[in-house]
């Protein structure tokens, strides 16, 4: 507890390129922007995918990569191959982290949308996107989210491990805290990163919420 | 009116699933597809709105072949109902009826007036318009996907078994309802269900197809209780063909004996085994014996020219004196028939008798 006091109560770690706001910052920057490029690939392949019923393969193989792939040792692997001038050698593999989840749960979605639906959807005279669009899409949103969701925890987790080769985020506090046996600051940062995640997680909770059609997650009473 | 013309199905496997079917559905009838499973009476359906298309021959919509139409303009122009529903779960139920309106460009407005309109027209509540579709029972979700498929008025309906998925007394409300909305309305309509006596009640003609996609006969439910075409026909129709005739067997020409009812507290002549107590305002307490001993019994009660022969007779057996009471719209007993004159009325409508002629049915 005295160790939270101490990293919390020190200004200096609330000011310059290492304090708390700029790690966080940092940290925000890396997930956002993997996630953002992971889902502009993964959500319209998913889409196309479940909707046309071809290149079903492609998600198989994603998923299974996603599970034989040891999340540290593409970050080591990209960091030596491009050095750390850039942030790429960090967003490239969260991004190919990322894919998976979205890819995986995108199709899923849309092809499990009951096939009477769409015979519905069809035979009201909705052409091929029209139904995509209209009907698949808002049905399936709440599996789509669910991948964007899994998909943003597994990023804040990593990005945290990213600190190692010497990017910033708030993986930081932790990985230099253990190197100079400062423990307020591993605390401190352990803390930071638990409340961020949960803050992640309560925002996909409220994005939800409001896109989510109450006749699709049911959140109306019956009658 | 629709019309097949040679049409086969033939899938890439070999398998056919409709095979050389020339039928017509005349304009402003029901034309119901009746057979059992994987007789093709769905596919037929579904080659019309060319959510299937036909291998062979061709399908004319009002003479033009809907092999030229691009499919999703055909399909908005023809209302199509299915078992499910198919309701959009995304959607309220105002904007699951608004949605063809919508698609063809109707502003919002109108588009929503258009569907309170079809809401309160297959009976239900306005109430229900901002509900969504997994709040409604099955029996309300298929209204709302009948008024769906007639929210831009089109002239043919196609409907495949939309009723079988409900239970017995819902399914009999949503056929009436159905009836009562053709009678206003008109439509050319194209029905697909595996029950003969729901293809009965509902079809102007039946088409009876059987397995592996071949017209077994085409007629009026009469012609078809009447004269089954083969023996497949007739065991298809059932054991109780020649009860369901009776359906078809008016009462316009049944005779009324006034001789039977008496009023409460009568104590006159008792000669008859049965009388029929009726109230002051003429509605019917019971049968009471005819030495006044015991009773009033239960009744049965048809309405003549309206009911068949069918109710007649049922009514006749719910009542212990075997005669059916005849009453008005408003329960009000118009005079009994007895057993002797339902048997008499029976002997038209015998197998190879004379059908009784029905002049409002033009063809076959």
């Amino acid at each position: 507890m005295t160790w939270l006091g101490d990293f919390f109560g020190d200004p200096a770690n609330w000011s310059g390129p290492g304090g708390i706001p700029m790690r966080l910052l940092e940290h925000l920057e890396f997930s956002v922007l993997a996630l953002l490029l992971a889902a502009l690939v993964a959500i319209p392949l998913g889409l196309l995918i479940g909707h046309t019923g071809r290149g079903g393969l492609v998600v198989v193989v994603s998923a299974n990569l996603s599970r034989a792939l040891p999340t540290l040792g593409l970050l080591v692997m990209f960091v030596l191959l491009l050095g750390t001038a850039s942030i790429w050698p960090v967003i490239i593999p969260l991004v190919l982290l990322s894919v998976p989840p979205i890819l995986v749960n995108t199709f899923e979605g849309i092809r499990g949308v009951d096939p009477e639906l769409r015979d519905a959807a069809y035979g009201m005279g909705l052409r091929g996107g029209q139904v995509l669009g209209r009907v698949l899409v808002p049905v399936a949103l709440p599996l789509i989210l669910l991948g964007l969701r899994l998909s943003a925890i597994q990023v804040v987790a990593t990005t945290t491990v990213a600190a190692y080769t010497g990017l910033g985020g708030l993986g930081r506090f932790v990985i230099d805290g253990f190197a100079t046996k400062d423990y307020a600051s591993v605390v401190g940062g352990s803390v930071l990163i638990v409340l961020f995640a949960l803050v992640v997680q309560l925002g996909f909770t409220l994005a939800q919420r409001v896109t989510v059609s109450p006749g699709v997650s049911r959140r109306l009473k019956t009658r | 009116m629709i019309t097949f013309d040679a049409v086969t199905k033939r899938y890439p496997d070999g398998t056919v699933a409709v095979d050389d079917l020339t039928l017509e559905a005349p304009t402003g009838e029901i034309t119901v597809f009746v057979g059992p499973s994987g007789c093709g009476k769905t596919t037929s359906l579904r080659m019309i709105n060319r959510m299937i298309d036909a291998t062979e021959g061709s399908i004319l919509l009002d003479g033009r072949p809907v092999r030229e139409i691009d499919p999703p303009t055909l399909r908005r122009g023809i209302g199509y109902v299915i078992q499910q529903a198919g309701l959009f779960p995304h959607k309220n139920i105002v904007d699951n009826i608004a949605t063809v309106p919508r698609l063809l460009g109707w502003d919002r407005r109108k588009a929503r007036d258009r569907a309170m309109q079809l809401l309160e027209r297959v009976g239900l509540e306005p109430g229900m318009a901002e509900r969504y579709p997994f709040q409604l029972s099955g029996g309300q979700q298929q209204r709302v996907g009948v008024a769906r498929a007639l929210a831009a008025d089109p002239p043919v309906l196609l409907m495949d078994e939309p009723f079988s998925a409900v239970d017995p007394v819902v399914r009999t409300s949503l056929q009436d309802e159905l009836l009562r909305l053709q009678a206003e309305l008109h439509k050319t309509i194209v029905f697909v269900t595996h029950d003969i006596d729901e293809a009965i009640k509902l079809g102007d003609r039946v088409a009876v197809l059987r397995v592996g996609g071949r017209l077994a006969q085409l007629a009026d439910p009469e012609t078809l209780l009447a004269q089954p075409a083969d023996d497949f026909v007739r065991e298809f129709l059932g054991h109780d063909r020649g009860i369901r005739r009776l359906q078809f067997v008016p009462t316009d020409g049944l005779p009324l004996r006034s001789g039977l009812t008496v009023p409460e507290g009568y104590d006159g002549d008792r000669s008859e085994p049965w009388l029929l107590t009726v109230t002051p305002d003429g509605r019917p307490v019971g049968w009471v014996p005819g030495d006044g001993k015991g009773g009033p019994e239960p009744f049965g009660t048809f309405r003549p020219g309206l009911d068949s022969m069918r109710a007649a007779l049922d009514a006749a057996l719910l009542s212990p004196s075997g005669c059916a009471v005849a009453v008005d719209d408003d329960g009000r007993v118009l005079g009994v028939a007895t057993r002797d004159d339902l048997d008499a009325a029976l002997t038209g409508a015998v197998d190879g008798g004379r059908p009784p002629a029905r002049p409002e049915r033009g063809h076959e």
